[in-house]
């Protein structure tokens, strides 16, 4: 079964019927196609975390319908067969760390599969398996997790997710405040899963460089409205937008528009990274030597 | 110029039972005014630090003088007043229902009169550009807002020293920006000896001075463009690459000569018109 995630005008309020009551998402439509790495960028306060919970049914639209796979989740949805949903979509919340509660490393992992039926054995070995997939050994099994490093505590928590196989991640904000080697770490492990085990990723995240380097699907969501949907080559064309919706580009992207502005370059395609900017300045300084020859 | 911070040998474990020293033999010294930053991979010893200065631990070994006073049980409440802590996470550190009770709880901790101390928070607020927000709830505010609330609640107690235990590194580009321009302002205004505790290279970048930690050893010390012409090595530092040197690894690979030295994103501009005019 493909997971395909669609979401149909959807809206919601909080606290709705109340005096309280505030409009977070306003009869969005916005799609994420199966296999796929999909950013969810937006301001604070633009309704990310909102779109985020409604990806496996924490919450249910107040108005407009939302298709995980082949689940429809409308206002009227009953609670009944979530839980097989919400074992296809792992979501890592922020700081996910804070929710490690188990004595051993090992038996962290395995909560969530014996939740879901296995045996403590079966739960274990689905752990043991897990770990070199988050770049921890074995050597960790029986390790407490809160004598680990925040980094390590991190990637336990991500196996947890990983251990009930969803077919979807979801990650909100998965590298806050690790250090540069550990962020690099944990977003090359997404990128592994998604590109060799093709597992569907959505990434929410203010690190532009991040959407450039890992995403091939981009959503810009600003006062709970899909402001522009598309390749991240294609939305970081428009700088002078994105600065308006108060997020930034990519540094490469700054760059070699400074570039070209300073050289009369054209960059064609646009670059995302370092790499693609080298290529094509290679190509403009090879080019300029064969001038003056 | 006189000195703010001494450090002196200091060791310290968590456990008696640990094999690795959290600090081990650590030595530095902050001269007044000075914006220093340490950085270092997590787990090097950068926190721990930042709490021997406000004697929120007790060094194992060695001596902690802060603003010439020894660290020790008679002077610890004299040393907190003039060191004021600027923590990671925006939430953690809200007591107040307006933003202005929050400046305020520090103040009244000191028994300062209500009128002086309204005199402050107002005057806190303005200086980090959050006077209009007083009456606001600190929940609906934006990362970046949050983390100006803070300085400001420690601006109003007049330290001498503001330590920014990874201060900027839940907030988002623009919030990371506000803070960073706010601390450069307050620090100018209030004379402040400013010690951060950071992996944002910009962030290293506003300092003066750069000290570099590893497995709880200094293992490093320099100014930011010391530091940043490591190259590659400032991933093990726990600092990210500047974009030049990314840009320079790239253009490598693509069998470019590329100079050794550091350089900013300007200095990479001017190098490669001397490269392009040279062909």
């Amino acid at each position: 079964m493909a997971m395909d995630i669609r979401f149909e005008e959807v809206g919601y309020t909080y606290q709705q019927g109340t005096p309280f009551q505030s409009r977070a998402l306003h009869d969005i439509n916005l799609s994420i196609k199966d296999s796929s790495f999909t950013a969810l960028v937006g301001h604070t306060g633009s309704g990310k975390s909102t779109v985020l919970q409604h990806l496996n049914a924490l919450k249910k639209p107040t108005s407009g319908q939302v298709t995980i796979g082949d689940r429809v989740i409308t206002h009227f949805s009953e609670d009944k067969g979530l839980k097989s949903l919400r074992k296809k979509v792992g979501i890592v919340f922020q700081f996910p760390e804070a929710q490690l509660f188990e004595e051993t490393v090992g038996k962290d992992i395995a909560f969530g599969p014996k939740n879901f039926g296995l045996s403590e054995e079966e739960g274990l070995a689905k752990a043991r398996e897990l770990l070199p997939l988050v770049g921890l050994d074995e050597s960790f099994m029986e390790r407490s997790p809160f004598d680990l490093s925040g980094g390590q505590m991190r990637r336990v928590a991500i196996a947890g997710v990983l251990a009930l196989e969803p077919e979807v991640l979801v990650l909100d904000e998965p590298t806050a405040g690790l250090d540069p080697q550990g962020r690099k770490d944990v977003m090359d492990m997404f990128y592994n899963l998604y590109k060799n085990q093709g597992l569907t990723v959505v990434l929410v995240t203010h690190q532009m460089d991040d959407v450039a380097t890992y995403a091939d699907h981009m959503i810009v969501l600003e006062k709970g409205t899909v402001m522009k949907e598309g390749h991240p080559r294609d939305l970081f064309k428009e700088a002078g937008w994105l600065s308006s919706m108060q997020l930034g580009v990519p540094s490469t992207v700054r760059f070699a528009h400074e570039l070209e502005e300073k050289f009369q370059w054209t960059f064609d395609p646009l670059p995302l990274t370092t790499d693609e900017l080298a290529e094509q300045m290679q190509h403009k300084l090879a080019d300029k030597a064969g001038e003056s020859l | 110029m006189s000195e703010i911070i001494n450090v002196k040998n200091v060791t310290y474990r968590y456990d008696d039972e640990d094999q690795r020293a959290a600090l081990q033999d650590v030595s530095f010294t902050v001269t007044k005014g000075d914006w220093v930053a340490i950085i270092g991979p997590n787990g090097s010893g950068k926190s721990t630090l930042a709490k021997t200065i406000n004697g929120l631990i007790e060094p194992d070994n060695g001596e902690v003088t802060v603003g010439g006073l020894e660290l020790n049980e008679k002077n610890v409440w004299s040393i907190r007043e003039m060191v004021g802590m600027v923590f990671q996470n925006p939430d953690n550190q809200f007591v107040g229902s307006t933003v202005q009770d929050d400046v305020a709880f520090g103040l009244e901790n000191l028994g300062i009169p209500r009128e002086e101390m309204i005199e402050r928070v107002r005057n806190a607020l303005d200086k980090v550009n959050m006077l209009e927000y007083a009456e606001r709830e600190p929940a609906r505010l934006s990362g970046g807002q949050k983390q100006r609330v803070a300085i400001a609640g420690i601006v109003a107690l007049r330290p001498a020293i503001m330590i920014l235990d990874e201060a900027t590194s839940m907030l988002d580009p623009q919030g990371r920006e506000e803070v960073l321009r706010t601390v450069k302002e307050v620090k100018e205004q209030e004379n402040l000896s400013v010690l951060s505790i950071t992996h944002d290279i910009d962030e290293a970048a506003a300092a003066n001075r750069v000290l570099v930690m590893r497995d709880g050893q200094m293992i490093q010390e320099g100014t930011p463009e010391s530091i940043f012409s490591y190259g590659e090595k400032l991933i093990e530092m726990g600092l990210d690459l500047p974009f030049p040197e990314r840009l320079k690894a790239s253009l490598k690979k693509q069998g470019i000569d590329v100079p050794q030295d550091y350089l900013t994103e300007e200095g990479m501009v001017d190098w490669l018109w001397t490269y392009v005019s040279k062909k």
